[in-house]
């Protein structure tokens, strides 16, 4: 059974989450292929070629991959798609978009977001903003599956795969990059950071939620994350919400500070190992899910808690 | 230009879910069910179009048993103008997955020509995130989507997109998909008299066998569970005892 991962990368570097897909796909086969299409990104073929399941490492280069468009990539990967039992990805932006065009073109279900593999057909996936876990079972000849990156561990390096550099299929034209913003920060990366500290409604402002929320994560070397609230509020970009339908996060210690817990939210955080809640209302949903909860005024407690440290 | 919007039924999001004790499903019953929040923003940002003048009719269709036109009637009342149900048994639109709901939108689209399909990035009760992409797939178009601004023009439409590291903007040849995130707008509420304006515009029902796609599922759900609850910890008193049991007891921090 050979099964192809997709990986998801910027021309640059491989995408941590990557390694997780990686990781589901041994649980399946050992035959573990990597697809590494993009535009001037032989260095990225190059990191996973390193990977140690990874037995071979196919390399596509094109301008018309560059941008990681859906379109282009879907029709190239679906004519590369025989011969494998599972195409999976990253349950990520990237994959969330890609991965059902591919299915569709294959004439295949999709399986999204996954947590668990029983069974090479049989998948554990949850639904319900994580309320409820559904076991799976695909009749599909190929299974294209996203992989949720927080429920498998990354794999490690040590490998030496083989790269073998194939021709691109036709640039179908149907869509232009325009232009990608992305947040630079010198913090850990939300989705793999090991320690988050999170904000929500309960800040007030998005002078307040920089003001108390900085000192503590750079004290902590934590990554910054928030409640849909807060993003709708405008305290933060788009990019640090954690929950149903944002990041879904599962560091080591999460510390939501004026986040009542909404069950949107802690679908995104609950497999956090640790977590601890600073809200005023003892009544919170979220002192449901904290393993350590204060109760009190978040702009006394977290300036406090932040010298101490 | 007609633009097509697909609305599904779902729970609505202030339920409580309860997983069925043996593990089939969840509890449907007597609860209060909507249209999915991210499919009303659909309607809701397809209806702006219209009031724009951009979008000259639009068009709302959802898959399902007999009891979606509730949630069709719902989305007439937020400005749509007419409606479609696909209609099929109760115990296939319970299986109904993505793809066989992808094809019968692909047969909706030959009939109606829409320049722009809009629909919700994934419905909360199978948090899927598969159908615009799907459709889009199977029709052969661009796709753009997580939305959060559109400005359609004469050939293609811009679309701002949220992405895991911030945002990006498309170019996207018209005719399109495109699927909504949460900030593309913030849906209107049905007022009265358009509440009683939608009883009398049309909706159309459709058998789904007429449009000669196999409705039985590819993936079938061996089980629904409960996941593992997480139990409530301590309250604690101060700051110095929490950084405490972080270091000693949970052993997080240095």
């Amino acid at each position: 059974m050979s099964i192809l991962v997709i990986a998801e990368h910027d021309n640059q570097a491989l995408n941590p989450a990557t390694r997780a897909a990686v990781t589901a796909a041994t649980t399946i086969g050992a035959d573990i292929h990597l697809l590494v299409a993009g535009q001037g990104c032989q260095s990225v073929a190059e990191q996973g070629a390193q990977l140690a399941p990874v037995a071979r490492v196919r390399h596509v280069d094109a301008p018309h991959y560059g941008a990681q468009t859906a379109e282009n990539l879907a029709a190239l990967i679906a004519s590369l798609a025989e011969g494998y039992s599972h195409l999976l990805l990253p349950a990520t932006a990237f994959g969330k978009n890609l991965a059902p065009r591919l299915a569709a073109l294959l004439d295949v279900s999709q399986i999204s977001d996954i947590i668990a593999i029983e069974a090479p057909d049989t998948f554990v996936r949850p639904i319900y903003a994580g309320n409820a876990w559904a076991t799976v079972k695909s009749g599909d000849a190929i299974k294209v599956v996203t992989v949720r990156p927080t429920a498998f561990p990354p794999c490690g390096d040590g490998g030496g795969a083989a790269i073998e550099t194939l021709p691109a299929g036709p640039d179908l034209g149907l869509v232009r990059l325009i232009e990608r913003v992305l947040s630079r920060s010198s913090r850990p990366e939300l989705a793999a950071a090991k320690i988050v500290v999170s904000g929500g409604r309960g800040l007030a402002s998005k002078e307040n939620y920089h003001r108390l929320l900085e000192p503590l994560a750079d004290k902590l070397g934590a990554a910054l994350g928030a409640s849909r609230a807060a993003v709708d509020a405008g305290f933060v970009p788009n990019d640090y919400q954690v929950g149903q339908t944002g990041k879904v996060v599962a560091p080591e210690l999460y510390i939501a500070i004026g986040i009542s817990g909404a069950i949107q939210h802690l679908a995104g955080m609950k497999d956090s190992k640790v977590i601890v809640a600073i809200n005023k209302d003892p009544e919170a949903p979220i002192f449901q899910v904290a393993d350590y909860g204060l109760v009190g005024d978040l702009f006394q407690i977290v300036p406090e808690l932040t010298e101490k440290l | 230009m007609k633009v097509l919007v697909p609305i599904k039924r779902v729970i609505d999001y202030n339920v409580k879910v309860r997983v069925k004790p043996d593990g089939t499903g969840v509890d449907l019953s007597g609860v209060k069910m909507a249209i999915n929040p991210f499919d009303e923003i659909a309607v809701e940002e397809a209806v702006r179009l219209k009031e724009a003048g951009i979008a000259s009719e639009v068009v709302v269709v959802s898959c399902g048993a007999s009891v979606c036109q509730e949630q069709l009637r719902a989305a007439l009342a937020l400005g749509a103008d007419r409606a479609l149900l696909v209609e099929m048994e109760e115990t296939h639109a319970l299986q109904l997955e993505p793809l066989t709901v992808a094809k019968l939108l692909k047969a909706i689209c030959a009939k109606e020509n829409p320049r722009l399909v809009f629909l919700g990035k994934q419905a909360i009760d199978d948090d899927a995130n598969q159908t615009g992409q799907m459709l889009a797939a199977l029709l052969g178009w661009p796709q753009a989507t997580f939305a959060s601004k559109v400005v359609v023009k004469a050939d293609e439409a811009e679309v701002v997109r949220e992405i895991d590291g911030g945002l990006e903007t498309l170019a996207i040849k018209l005719p399109a998909v495109i699927t909504t995130d949460l900030r593309l707008n913030e849906p209107r509420f049905a007022s009265l008299p358009n509440i009683m304006k939608a009883k009398k515009k049309p909706l159309e029902v459709i058998k789904a066998v007429e449009l000669g796609v196999a409705l039985a599922p590819r993936v079938v759900t061996l089980k629904v569970s409960e996941p593992p609850k997480r139990k409530a910890g301590v309250k604690l008193s101060s700051v110095d005892e929490l950084i405490e049991r972080l270091k000693n007891e949970a052993k997080v921090i240095g």
